[in-house]
């Protein structure tokens, strides 16, 4: 037990060093050992769910509720600063100025096309950076009692650690998944790398249902990120690559779980989704 | 040309030569790196959150710089607001962005990526790269990791010009005492940025009397 790819040393993080994701497309899975639970087949964990029942929340820069590839928009929130200089969160119109929460919602609408689906802004301006719009937004999203909150973003402010820290386990302790993309800048950021989170970073094949489990943390799965087609705030479609869009992939089907078992604890949950993993699946089998 | 603060810091002079060369440098690199149609960084302006074209080689580099585009505006935008790098392709079948590039630039590309410059926590801008030629040793994710690459390595250098800027460009004297003095304000310089509000008020008007007391002597 002593080379098992979860002992070994965690990955160095410098300038100049990005890479959270994983070519699996052309190269063989490692292998690893693990207790057999052969029963837990895809299909007892999500077949035949649509995500109905599930509320999704996409923590972003707004959704754009007028694209058909996304379909109805429960609630549209923003973070915004009251006239007492404080953040509060107020209705706003269900648009998308940059077109990255909209690109996230279109993924996970086609995931799980039965989801219960609202959006909060907290990238405003189209400026990134604001730790603090974040935090408000995700407590606000927290307290709602969505079932799942995607990340695709994160700040790089350490000062900001803590309380994200804090949030996060509040989530978990409300069984609230929040899902949140590595970042593969050579940065420090958060919330993605806490245990309590769902990590997401990229694969590079094209099956939108096919995700692995990464043996060697701190990312928890790869998704489908590299030539994703997404709807673009107006009309359209654009095929995007990073792992903000391997995220939704995983928030889709962790709703179709969700809707389809929904006493699911967060520790259940991420058990299921381990031994469903394309890469434990074989190993699962074969070990029973 | 724009001006940015980075965090905790007061509003810099105009960037200097070097600054300018360091980035021109950088997107001559990437043009050549990926054999693109063109490529170019932006700046946000502090105040407005505009994308500003700061420097671009190839394709519009003559006409571009200084360019102004509104938050949230096109793949820089995205990349702005996210904070993470992408690679979009078939941008051009997307009637809103044809639009804007047309307008904005005089050419079409097929495909945009582009990746944050982060500085001290905060995305002060943004790389991107019209029309790369795929290597077929590497995937669409490898390029995107490349590029944010050079855009962190663009980053990094803008910061180190940042710190050099502090000490008014002076390069450290070869005199032992001198060298200690330099590497005391080069300390503060460097901490001064996470420190808390109240301490850097205190600090800047520490700073301040020293400077004005140099001043009179």
């Amino acid at each position: 037990m002593t080379d098992q790819p979860w002992r070994r040393d965690r990955p160095p993080v410098f300038p100049g060093v990005p890479a959270w994701g994983a070519l699996t497309a052309g190269s063989p899975p490692e292998p690893f050992s693990l207790i057999p639970q052969p029963h837990v087949t895809p299909d007892w964990v999500w077949g035949g769910s649509d995500g109905s029942g599930a509320r999704v929340c996409v923590l972003d820069s707004g959704v754009d509720q007028s694209h058909p590839r996304v379909g109805t928009v429960t609630t549209s929130v923003a973070v915004r600063t009251g006239t007492d200089g404080q953040l509060d969160i107020a209705e706003c119109a269900g648009t998308d100025q940059a077109g990255h929460g909209t690109a996230c919602a279109g993924i996970i609408r086609s995931v799980a096309p039965g989801v219960d689906l609202s959006s909060v802004r907290v990238l405003t301006d189209g400026k990134f950076g604001s730790g603090a719009a974040l935090m408000a937004g995700l407590s606000w999203a927290i307290d709602q009692g969505y079932d799942v909150i995607n990340l695709s973003l994160a700040t790089t402010r350490p000062e900001f650690c803590a309380t994200l820290h804090e949030l996060a386990d509040r989530a978990y302790f409300r069984r609230c998944i929040l899902v949140a993309s590595a970042n593969n800048m050579p940065v420090l950021s958060y919330p993605w790398a806490f245990s309590s989170v769902v990590s997401v970073a990229s694969h590079n094949e094209s099956d939108p249902m096919a995700y692995y489990y990464n043996p060697s943390p701190p990312v928890d799965f790869y998704a489908m990120g590299v030539g994703v087609k997404v709807p673009v705030p107006g009309a359209g479609e654009m095929r995007l690559t990073g792992n903000s869009f391997a995220a939704p992939h995983m928030t889709g089907i962790i709703a179709r779980v969700l809707a389809k078992h929904p006493y699911l604890t967060p520790f259940q949950l991420k058990t299921l989704l381990y031994l469903n993993a394309r890469n434990v699946v074989e190993l699962n089998r074969r070990s029973g | 040309m724009t001006e940015i603060t980075p965090a905790g810091c007061e509003p810099r002079p105009r960037q200097n030569l070097t600054e300018r060369q360091l980035l021109q440098s950088v997107v001559e690199v990437a043009l050549r790196v990926f054999g693109a149609a063109a490529s170019s960084v932006f700046l946000i302006d502090p105040e407005t959150g505009e994308l500003v074209f700061e420097t671009v080689a190839g394709a519009g580099s003559s006409t571009l710089p200084g360019t102004r585009f509104p938050p949230g505006t096109g793949i820089a935008g995205l990349v702005a607001a996210s904070g993470e790098p992408l690679l979009a392709e078939n941008v051009a079948e997307v009637p809103q962005f044809a639009r804007a590039m047309a307008i904005g630039t005089g050419y079409l590309p097929r495909s945009i990526m582009a990746a944050p410059l982060i500085l001290q926590g905060e995305c002060i801008g943004v790389m991107e790269i019209l029309d790369h030629t795929p290597d077929p040793a590497r995937d669409g994710m490898q390029d995107v990791e490349l590029l944010a690459l050079l855009a962190a390595h663009a980053a990094l250098s803008v910061e180190l010009l940042i710190r050099l800027d502090w000490l008014g460009g002076h390069r450290v004297p070869a005199d032992s005492k001198a060298t200690s003095q330099i590497a005391l304000l080069q300390r503060i310089g460097v901490r001064l940025p996470a420190a808390s509000e109240p301490l850097t008020t205190n600090v800047l008007r520490l700073l301040v009397t020293a400077d004005q007391l140099l001043g009179t002597s």
